[in-house]
């Protein structure tokens, strides 16, 4: 009872003076501002009109842009977080606004996108009764949130969306969901002032960084004869694109990087010797099964990555970097684990390891290299007759680029080809759906991505069946003036799909003919500039003229529509067992 | 199937906030891996503001320490342990509801509690309600024998386990609340307000 009084007490002493009378609205609107949101992706409704009421006052702070449909929103703003680092901001209003929000909270959780979505909610005395568009979005959204609140008066906003900021861009990111009542927005209450989160008693978003634990790996790494590094999204999102460079430039190790990792060293970079996974480059899947340690840096060993886990490395001494702890020996025993944020672990691991070359090693990849591009790449990115490839589309476009633009791509054989081919100069030049496999993500997350990268080109590549997911966001491009050029890479199938049928299942296409409106004119219908191309002869003319459009266009390619992806490790195979045909 | 040789009883100890809605995010990380959550018990802890979870599983020991990684990365979550039944002491109570004419007639009342640490809660004319403590084997052996007797209503409490060596986290949790104290928990104050509502 006695501290009970006490904390009373306290409060009533030190209670600071309110700045101002404000609703709850106003209270989070500036907070947004006070974060340095300056971008919104979202869609009104009856349950957030207080917030979009509130938001008229402030249409020189805060651009808002209007998207077709909530999963666009989310998409938009995880391209925007990839390109800008920055927190992507959603709003949302209650029931099927909150539930369209899945898709792309699904993904950010997975790919560990920092996000803000704000969802209006009915008002709290009607919680529970079926009220008109209630959706329970707190226990929907909860597997796929890093973190989630209902607020249901208006004097916790100010804190909540302090701590939603907080919580979604330390650690390992990822999207966090606000749900406000109707009467909390409305509702008048003192406002304090905004103060920003720095800090959760029970979160703890970066492990202490145990010098036992880099000293042990630099010993491995110092006596390795053969090490590798795979590298991952987390070294994009600790910023720590230079101390990756300085390890591995000291070290003088093979680096090869999953497809979230793009970029994160330039692709010509000398130790950059490729792809992982299975439809990444020859050398270093196969590789991985001959190296004495491996040194994994803010990856984290997906099935796409590893292939069979029994049969993954098991020769080599496992060093893995991450930051989240949860990750470790998660999939891939580890040797030595070093927990940890990598922008403060790799500096300190450079320092230890010697100033090596591994010529032999590296050679060994050089010589994968030559079989891959003789066996497989050459055809795909070089042919000379017969129908459009896709990796040729992607080639040319590098040559008229020269990998200074940002690649948006969807999900399937495009994307595979996309990622393996596209030319990446810069960090954070890559927005893909990497662990969710998000068909419909490139349309809106291009958006999203060219608000976070203004002054870069953004490059939507997408399929015919991927596009026809999230075309209606073509409205939000048309209505935000946004200029991103989009490229349908069109076989008239769903790929990736007949690919594993025509490999896997006797040829037998099962639903994945699919057919498409005409691209070009729906694009016309909403005042988007376009064409279709199919002869080998037009494709340098058509990239060019899309790059050098004052404004979005569409380029639609037809391509062979029976090619595959290649090379491939087969599902329920070692990575070593990668197939180039 | 796989052989379960390796799995045993794990009791899991979770310290968190007081947060609603923590306990389905922490349900579902059981839940999305197929896992049975044999027992679970919600409580205070010997710190004020501070909550802990007892859950019991049966699992490989592999199992449980990725679970166990995956519910202290939420962000409510402050501390998470896992032990094995040895490393533990732990208690389950039960009540066992009979009737009381027949209880009172067939059986030696005194001699049934004495062997089974019971003890009679509530004796009325119609039934008797009787109470136990102890491991599942011990409340499960008077389920056995009162079903003999009209057994009316069972019922038995989620475990309760104290970590044998817990020192040095009760120190830390301590300082813990002493340098933070938790935050009040805030429910929905407004479901019985709805005339003073505005609405639309």
């Amino acid at each position: 009872m006695d501290t009970l009084e006490m904390k009373e007490n306290k409060t009533e002493e030190q209670k600071p003076k309110a700045v101002a009378t404000l609703t709850g609205s106003q209270i989070l609107l500036n907070g947004l501002i006070a974060e340095g949101v300056e971008t919104i992706f979202g869609y009104p409704g009856g349950a957030i009109m207080p917030i979009y009421d509130a938001l008229y006052d402030y249409k020189e702070t805060l651009n808002h842009i209007l998207v077709r449909h909530e999963q666009g929103a989310t998409h938009a703003a995880q391209g925007y977080a990839r390109t800008s680092g920055r927190v992507g901001v959603v709003f949302a209003t209650s029931g099927p606004g909150a539930t369209n929000l899945i898709t792309g909270l699904a993904d950010a959780q997975i790919d560990s996108t920092p996000m803000v979505c704000i969802t209006g909610q009915v008002f709290a005395h009607l919680l529970g009764t079926d009220a008109f568009q209630e959706t329970d979005v707190i226990n929907i959204t909860t597997p796929v949130t890093k973190w989630n609140h209902q607020v249901t008066d208006a004097s916790e906003i100010e804190e909540v969306m302090a701590k939603a900021f907080h919580i979604a861009q330390t650690g390992r990111p990822g999207p966090v969901l606000v749900d406000i009542t109707k009467n909390a927005q409305i509702q008048l209450t003192e406002y304090f002032g905004y103060k920003k989160c720095e800090h959760i008693r029970s979160y703890k978003p970066k492990p202490i960084v145990r010098k036992s634990y880099i000293e042990e790996a630099a010993a491995l790494i110092n006596a390795a004869k053969k090490p590798f590094v795979l590298f991952g999204q987390g070294i994009l999102l600790g910023n720590a694109e230079q101390e990756f460079k300085a390890f591995v430039e000291k070290s003088g190790i093979p680096a090869a990087w999953t497809i979230l990792g793009a970029g994160a060293i330039p692709t010509d970079h000398p130790l950059n010797v490729g792809m992982l996974g299975m439809h990444g480059n020859y050398g270093p899947n196969v590789l991985t099964n001959e190296c004495d340690v491996l040194i994994a840096i803010g990856m984290r060993f997906d099935d796409r990555v590893t292939g069979r886990l029994d049969k993954y490395a098991k020769q080599a001494k496992v060093i893995h970097l991450d930051i989240d702890p949860a990750e470790i020996d998660k999939n891939v025993k580890t040797t030595v684990p070093v927990w940890g944020d990598c922008k403060e672990s790799l500096p300190m691991l450079t320092e230890l390891v010697d100033q090596k070359s591994h010529a032999e090693w590296l050679q060994k990849f050089r010589d994968f290299d030559r079989e891959e591009m003789e066996q497989c790449i050459d055809a795909e990115i070089n042919p000379t007759e017969g129908e459009l490839s896709m990796g040729e589309i992607i080639n040319q476009l590098n040559q008229l680029t020269k990998g200074d633009a940002i690649i948006v791509t969807d999900v399937g054989q495009h994307q595979m080809v996309a990622c393996r081919y596209a030319k990446f100069n810069n960090t954070r030049s890559n927005v893909t759906s990497g662990g969710l496999g998000t068909m419909g993500f490139a349309l809106p997350a291009a958006i999203g991505a060219k608000f976070g990268a203004p002054d870069k080109d953004v490059v939507a590549i997408i399929g015919d069946g991927g596009f026809q997911m999230t075309l209606q966001e073509l409205g939000t491009i048309m209505q935000s003036k946004v200029n991103v050029k989009i490229i349908i890479l069109n076989n008239q199938f769903l790929g990736m799909v007949r690919q594993w049928q025509e490999l896997f299942n006797d040829k037998r296409y099962s639903f994945v003919d699919i057919t498409s409106p005409d691209f070009v004119a729906l694009a016309k219908s909403y005042y988007i500039d376009g064409k279709r191309i199919s002869e080998r002869s037009e494709v340098i003319d058509a990239l060019t003229t899309m790059l050098n459009h004052d404004g979005p266009y569409l380029l639609e390619v037809m391509v062979k529509k029976e090619n595959n992806v290649f090379p491939m490790v087969p599902q329920g195979c070692s990575v070593s067992e990668i197939r180039l045909k | 199937m796989e052989s379960n040789i390796e799995k045993q009883e794990y009791n899991i100890t979770v310290y968190t906030e007081n947060q609603i809605g923590l306990l389905n995010r922490i349900a579902i990380i059981f839940s999305r891996r197929k896992l049975n959550i044999e027992s679970l018990n919600t409580s205070p802890s010997e710190v004020d503001g501070i909550h802990r979870f007892n859950i019991v599983i049966t699992e490989t020991e592999e199992v449980v320490r990725k679970v166990a990684r995956q519910l202290e990365k939420q962000v409510e979550v402050l501390k998470v342990y896992y032990n094995t039944n040895q490393d533990v002491i732990w208690q389950e109570m039960a009540l066992y509801k009979v009737p009381t004419d027949i209880i009172a007639e067939q059986v030696s009342v005194e001699r049934l509690l004495r062997e089974h640490g019971a003890r009679a809660v509530v004796i009325r004319k119609d039934y008797t309600v009787f109470e136990t403590t102890g491991h599942r084997e011990e409340t499960d052996r008077l389920v056995k024998v009162l079903q003999k007797y009209g057994l009316i209503e069972f019922v038995r409490s989620a475990r309760v386990a104290i970590i044998k060596a817990s020192d040095g986290f009760h120190v830390k949790l301590r300082e813990f609340e002493r340098r933070e104290p938790s935050e009040d928990v805030v429910e929905n104050q407004y479901l019985n307000k709805g005339e003073k509502i505005f609405t639309m």
